[in-house]
């Protein structure tokens, strides 16, 4: 190896594995809090979801004539696995994970040059193809096991993951699903005509957002909270994501109780922090400057509020994140920060 | 109440490992004479002094060796009394690595002193007379590039209202004004009330690290009863000591950009460089020794030693206790923003505030450079604000107009960005590279420009020759064509010369790099 041809000579020890791990353990938490509200199948998909990233990566780095192992041994991949299978159904068939990963890897980031070169963020990008095109396996969510009489154990979990003993399984799934709170919300205040209502209609909801789903919101916070510390991420996205959802619902919900959830509902529920903390934080397609860095979450808090309220989705996450990436080449040249001794 | 705001620059390091405690066990180490002296005739910025002497001629000590020529350059003086064998390029401290011409003394080992001008009473003397004096001693800054410390008292009436006193001294290892302050804080002193009386200045500040406590203290006891004179002493945070963000850091106040901080009312000098004003005045000593710390995981016996400019570093560092087995690096400077040297036979430079002899390898050159993941790290402690992941981006692309845009030339090459950078990425070696490059393009427009005028006066004698009766109108047209001098393209073309020497000939990264994206 040759030496360092210039100045500075000291090692700040940092590294991008290091911080992929960081995020990886930031999400340890949250797993837990999974496995325990929803049972172990999310566990199942992530580790096909991380086998499978991994092989394609290798693949695409030998055809693309690129270094194996510092690029497989980044982390980035498992990353980009964990969040993509976070936002699946954790009962979902195996091949719509396997597809999704590969259109996270192998489209999303390697045809479009690797790490550090992909203007969408992989996970949200694999998530929305396999939204368009499965829709119906996408919206199985299971339902919190303390809703359940028998909840799902390990071996069930393969089964209907793997599909194993032909269609008992998918019935079976069939009897374990249950929409989201947010689809619920979504669906039953045309019908019964308030938030009320609708909030009596299942028993789906918790305390403050979805039943159990709250918990792993919380799990969310909290893995966020740990990336803030440790200075993995800056707090500028995530904040101005969740003010940016919080006040667009506050405000409506102001205007009419009624029709509109209060703004804990919209933080608690679906993707919102996960996406705040995990998904918008993604550096790679975020805005450069922490003034575009406010921009963009704000951005794709209000985004989010747009499409839970009137799109045609129940969450919207994922096309909020891509549709803001979209914006980035855009935020970064309206907001170069103030340099030293220059006015504003 | 005080006038100062303390408050924080953007971005820096803090929590760096310092190392200082290595050089600072024992007192400055005496003057040592080595056999022979070598003195670049450029001793940081400027032009190449103009030798007044010539080889074999014998000098004595202080005695002047070359006279400075053009704005930015500094007056040489014999550390010695010897003889001049030589007049040359040799390798100099450089980051390039290229030769300069230096003049080279062997010392006769008398150490015979010449006449020494010195002020009787410096303080009711005329400021004229004091700067005569800082201007033939050839004073450079101490801290940093070595700026003509005359330029940077020649005010000409504008109002100074602070005197600012860099004592942060904020890189790793480097001990040598900390050691200073604690020793000769009394000297320092009155340095400071000849240059407070100089420029009329209202107030001075010692601006300081708190990792210096004894030195504070010492200058504390020897400023105590000069009115409207403070020590600040800030959290240690790297570069504190970069002069805009200590003026940031102790009143409150950035400079303009392009502008100096004399725009501000503050003059801004280092704490050696102020010792070194007291000297010449005086003691009529020219700038011709200062304090060097020789330290480092590869040096026997760490500590600072007044060393005589032009002493080879191989013969300091012998002084010094030598260095151990194995020494990987021998660096010039301190580990952010100091260089490697070509070899140990360079001499020590009016800039040269420290050698650091490093053992271990980095283990960053472990590890190959990955592609910028454009996390920001190094935009959040950029002290000058900048984006370094564009200014990595657009090198690369070597878009020249992109960089400008995105301010490179405001980057002061601190290595902050480097040193967060997860990636790995050397990204101040791109930025050396794509300065020295950008200054190259336009001193080749330069000489383009100046090969088209000289083309313009042939056709216009040729034309002379022909028609005589003409000769005189194109005389004129060539005299118009002949620019006359204009301070403004004067002070661009000073800027670019001081860049120029400052980026030097760095060729651009060819690290082993994972990341070949085209
Ligand atoms: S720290 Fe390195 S990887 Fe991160 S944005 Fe800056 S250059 Fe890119
Ligand atoms: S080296 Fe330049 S770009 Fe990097 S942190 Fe320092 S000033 Fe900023």
């Amino acid at each position: 190896m040759s030496k360092v041809a210039s100045s500075p000579y000291l090692d700040g020890g940092y590294s991008l594995r290091g911080v992929m791990l960081q995020v990886l353990l930031a999400l340890v938490p949250a797993y837990l809090v999974y496995v325990w509200q929803f049972g172990p199948g999310i566990l199942i998909t992530t580790l096909l979801a991380m086998t499978t990233g991994l092989a394609a990566e290798a693949l695409m780095l030998r055809v693309r004539q690129r270094p194996l192992w510092p690029f497989l041994s980044d982390g980035s991949v498992l990353v980009t696995a964990a969040l993509l299978t976070l936002a699946l159904p954790p009962l979902v068939p195996w091949w719509v994970v396997v597809i999704g990963t590969l259109f996270a890897v192998v489209v999303a980031k390697q045809l479009y040059g690797g790490l550090g070169y992909n203007p969408f963020n992989p996970a949200m990008a694999g998530y929305v193809v396999l939204l368009i095109s499965f829709p119906l396996e996408l919206t199985r969510w299971s339902a919190p096991q303390s809703l359940l009489a028998d909840p799902v154990g390990l071996v069930d979990s393969l089964n209907m993951i793997f599909g194993v003993g032909g269609t008992a399984p998918v019935l079976a799934l069939d009897a374990l699903t249950m929409a989201t709170p947010l689809d619920q919300m979504k669906v039953q205040i045309p019908l019964l005509g308030s938030v009320e209502a609708a909030l009596a209609s299942s028993p789906v909801f918790g305390a403050i957002g979805g039943q159990g789903g709250e918990w792993v919101v919380g799990a969310y916070l909290l893995g966020g909270l740990y990336l803030l510390w440790r200075r993995v991420i800056n707090w500028h996205i995530p904040v101005a994501l969740l003010v940016g959802l919080g006040l667009m619902a506050g405000l409506f919900h102001l205007l009419d109780a009624a029709r509109y959830p209060d703004p804990l509902f919209h933080l608690f529920s679906g993707a919102a922090m996960i996406g705040a903390f995990f998904i918008a934080t993604d550096p790679v397609s975020a805005a450069t400057s922490n003034r575009g860095r406010l921009i963009y979450g704000a951005g794709i808090g209000v985004m989010i509020y747009l499409i839970r309220t009137w799109g045609g989705y129940p969450d919207g996450v994922a096309f909020a994140v891509l549709l803001m990436n979209m914006l980035v080449p855009l935020i970064d040249y309206y907001t170069p920060p103030r340099v030293y001794g220059h006015s504003s | 109440m005080s006038l100062l705001h303390e408050q924080d620059f953007h971005g820096g390091l803090r929590g760096l490992p310092e190392h200082k405690e290595l050089s600072t066990g024992q007192p400055i180490g005496e003057l040592f004479m080595p056999s022979r002296l070598v003195l670049p005739l450029c001793q940081g910025v400027g032009a190449e002094a103009e030798p007044v002497v010539t080889v074999g001629e014998r000098v004595l000590k202080g005695q002047l060796l070359a006279q400075a020529k053009g704005s930015l350059s500094t007056a040489l003086h014999a550390p010695t009394s010897g003889q001049v064998s030589a007049i040359e390029p040799r390798l100099v401290p450089h980051p390039s690595g290229l030769p300069a011409r230096c003049i080279e003394l062997v010392p006769d080992g008398e150490d015979r002193w010449g006449e020494l001008p010195r002020l009787a009473d410096p303080l009711s003397s005329p400021p004229e007379v004091i700067q005569a004096v800082i201007v033939a001693a050839g004073l450079a800054g101490l801290g940093g590039a070595g700026f003509p410390t005359a330029v940077k008292l020649g005010v000409q009436g504008r109002p100074v209202k602070t005197l600012l006193i860099n004592a942060a001294e904020c890189e790793p290892y480097i001990t040598c004004d900390d050691m200073l302050m604690r020793e000769r804080a009394a000297a320092i002193a009155e340095g400071i009330q000849i240059l407070r009386h100089l420029l009329a200045a209202g107030q001075v500040v010692v601006a300081t690290e708190d990792n210096k406590p004894e030195a504070a203290a010492a200058m504390s006891r020897a400023l105590a009863g000069l009115p409207e004179c403070e020590i600040l002493s800030f959290p240690t945070a790297y570069p504190s000591g970069g002069e805009k963000q200590l003026i940031e850091l102790a009143l409150g106040k950035q400079v303009p950009y392009g502008g100096l901080p004399l725009d501000i009312g503050v003059v801004c000098l280092n704490v050696g460089t102020v010792y070194a004003v007291r000297q010449a005045v005086m003691a009529g000593e020219p700038l011709i020794s200062r304090i060097v710390t020789v330290t480092g995981d590869g040096a026997n016996s760490p500590g600072n030693y007044e060393v005589l400019i032009g002493t080879p570093v191989n013969e300091l560092v012998a002084h010094a206790g030598g260095a151990t087995d194995g020494v990987e690096r021998c660096i010039m400077g301190g580990p952010m923003m100091g260089f490697m040297l070509p070899n140990d036979r360079v001499p020590v430079i009016k800039t040269t505030n420290c050698v650091l002899l490093m053992q271990t390898e980095v283990p960053a050159v472990q590890q190959p450079t990955m592609p910028c993941i454009r996390c920001g790290a190094c935009a959040d402690v950029c002290p000058a604000s900048l984006l370094p992941q564009q200014l990595y981006w657009y090198a690369r692309a070597e878009n020249s107009e992109k960089l400008e845009h995105y301010q490179l030339f405001d980057c002061i090459e601190c290595g902050c960005c480097s040193y967060v950078c997860p990636s790995r990425i050397p990204l101040v070696q791109y930025y050396r590279a794509a300065k020295g490059e950008i200054v190259e393009q336009q001193a080749a427009r330069a000489a383009a420009d100046i090969a088209r005028q000289r083309t313009e006066f042939r056709a216009a004698r040729l034309a002379a020759e022909k028609q005589q009766r003409a000769e005189r109108v194109a005389k004129k047209k060539a005299a118009l064509k002949e620019q006359g001098s204009n301070p403004e393209a004067d002070a661009k073309k000073a800027k670019i010369a001081e860049a120029m020497k400052r980026v030097g000939k760095l060729e651009a990264p060819s690290a082993e790099s994972a990341d070949e994206q085209p």
